[in-house]
């Protein structure tokens, strides 16, 4: 039991790892992606939306062996398996990030950017001072969600071998033919998913200063 | 002198002509009323004036400094660089009709974030006057709220305030009291009013007729796109010569 629980507590590292990489990012690379889907720039634009429309359209499972095994099979390239579990999931999340923030953006009145500029403010403080900040108040709960959904996500970096948690459970469980170490594994992510609500909860609460 | 003069502003929006020629002059410590039905180009003009449209033929000059002098060769507008076109920005103040407070800064922070920003006025430099902007608005004891504990008539109050923080020799309403309930406009009226007292030059589109006559000195009224009629502004009021002008000040 003692051994099971170590063993799961590597895992659980390793889980913890994809998710914290897969949000350091993800959620600034969601920006970038917003500023190309909502560019004027058409050969910027309509690539970048072809791009969304491809990650967001087909499964994280399939992104993650095709970012692993692509390399290997046209240039006879291998690399770390970790390496391209973040590079896939950064990528797929940084999608869904940019699309939240588009509605966030989006939602922002015109009046607030035409009063910065009447005032003299720079698109860059603009945006940074104003809109920005109005933004990250509107999207809160949605990406909420998708953290939500990543914590659970990150079994499918088992699929190219990486010894996260629920691949470290299953070993356990036909080792000692026992379903144990998965529902501990549940539970493991369940924890972890009550931390992410309190932590967006939290969030919401100091943000609800103002409306 | 001219603070402001406009000769001869087209604006086109795709195929339909908004503003048809437009020409006039506003000088130092002078209020300018437009009046006109709704959809006329009163917000067009007042946009094209405070560069948040950029005009499609004509010259604006603002203190001295032309904005945009008539078409190039390539008949796109002969607007002034970047440099010039900040700095004359940034003499000319416009209140919204809805306001436009940031929601997410207080009051306080409202009037000071562009003194700071765009002037580098130290803190409590913009601070002081923040502070003796609220005292002049009857709202010193509200500095620590956020707009949406303010009512309409409070918000606009400040957004004048944030308007006049900034110094600006020239100040443009666009019909401040058309978004408030009727007993608000009356605040917001007393504070436009003690502003035309202090001399502080004003383009103000309204839809208050009789606040119109006895705060501007001069009157434009204008209807699809053109300056119908202007003048005195108690002469245009009181004794309108056109007939469209007649027809719509008959229904006040
Ligand atoms: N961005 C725009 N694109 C197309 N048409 C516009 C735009 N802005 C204003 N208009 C049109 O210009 C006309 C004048 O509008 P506006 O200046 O707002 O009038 P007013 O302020 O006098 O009510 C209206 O017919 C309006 O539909
Ligand atoms: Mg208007």
């Amino acid at each position: 039991m003692e051994k099971m629980l170590a063993a799961m507590m590597g895992g659980t590292v390793v889980s913890l790892e994809v998710f914290f990489l897969t949000l350091l990012f993800s959620l600034p690379l969601g920006l970038v992606i917003t500023a190309g889907h909502m560019s004027k720039i058409a050969v910027v634009r309509i690539p970048v939306r072809i791009f969304m429309l491809i990650v967001r359209g087909t499964p994280l499972i399939l992104q993650l062996i095709f970012i692993y095994f692509a390399p290997y099979y046209i240039f006879k390239l291998s690399y770390n398996r970790f390496t391209a579990a973040i590079i896939a999931f950064s990528i797929n999340y940084a999608c869904y990030f940019a699309e939240i923030y588009r509605g966030g953006i989006e939602a922002i009145p015109k009046g607030q950017y035409e009063a910065s500029f009447v005032l003299g403010f720079t698109k860059a403080q603009t945006f940074f001072r104003i809109i920005l900040p109005q933004v990250i108040k509107t999207i809160i709960p949605a990406t909420g969600n998708e953290v939500i959904t990543l914590v659970k996500d990150t079994a499918l970096a088992q699929t190219i071998g990486v010894a996260e948690l629920f691949r470290v459970a299953q070993t356990a469980s036909s080792r000692e033919f026992s379903t144990t170490p998965i529902f501990v594994a549940g539970v493991f992510y369940l924890i972890m998913n009550w931390a992410v609500t309190v932590g967006f909860d939290k969030l919401e609460k100091k943000l609800s200063y103002y409306r | 002198m001219e603070v402001i003069t406009v000769k001869n502003i087209r604006k086109t929006f795709g195929a339909s002509e908004i503003l048809k020629d437009i020409s006039f002059s506003v000088h130092t410590g002078e209020v300018l009323g437009i009046i006109g039905p709704s959809g006329s180009g009163k917000s067009t003009l007042l946009r094209c004036v405070t560069q948040l449209e950029t005009v499609s033929d004509g010259t604006i000059k603002i203190c001295g400094d032309t904005l945009v002098s008539g078409i190039n060769a390539d008949g796109r507008p002969n607007y002034a660089d970047e440099a010039t076109r900040r700095r004359i920005m940034l003499k000319i103040g416009l209140v919204f009709q809805n306001f436009n407070l940031f929601p997410h800064f207080n009051v306080m922070r409202n009037i000071t974030e562009a003194q700071r920003l765009v002037l580098g006025t130290p803190k409590q430099q913009a601070e002081d006057t923040a502070v003796m902007l609220l005292e002049k608005i009857g709202l010193a004891d509200k500095a620590d709220l956020y707009p949406y504990q303010l009512s309409g008539g409070q918000q606009q109050r400040v957004s004048i305030a944030r308007a006049l923080a900034l110094k600006p020799e020239v100040l443009c309403f666009d019909e401040p009291t058309s978004a408030l309930d009727p007993e608000l406009t009356g605040e917001i009226l007393k504070v436009i009013r003690a502003l035309a007292e202090e001399k502080m030059t004003m383009i103000v589109v309204t839809h208050e007729m009789a606040f119109a006559r006895d705060l501007s000195n001069k009157i434009i009224f204008m209807d699809k796109g053109v300056i119908v009629e202007e003048g005195d502004a108690k002469e245009v009021i009181n004794n309108p010569k056109n007939e469209r002008t007649r027809a719509f000040l008959s229904k006040y």
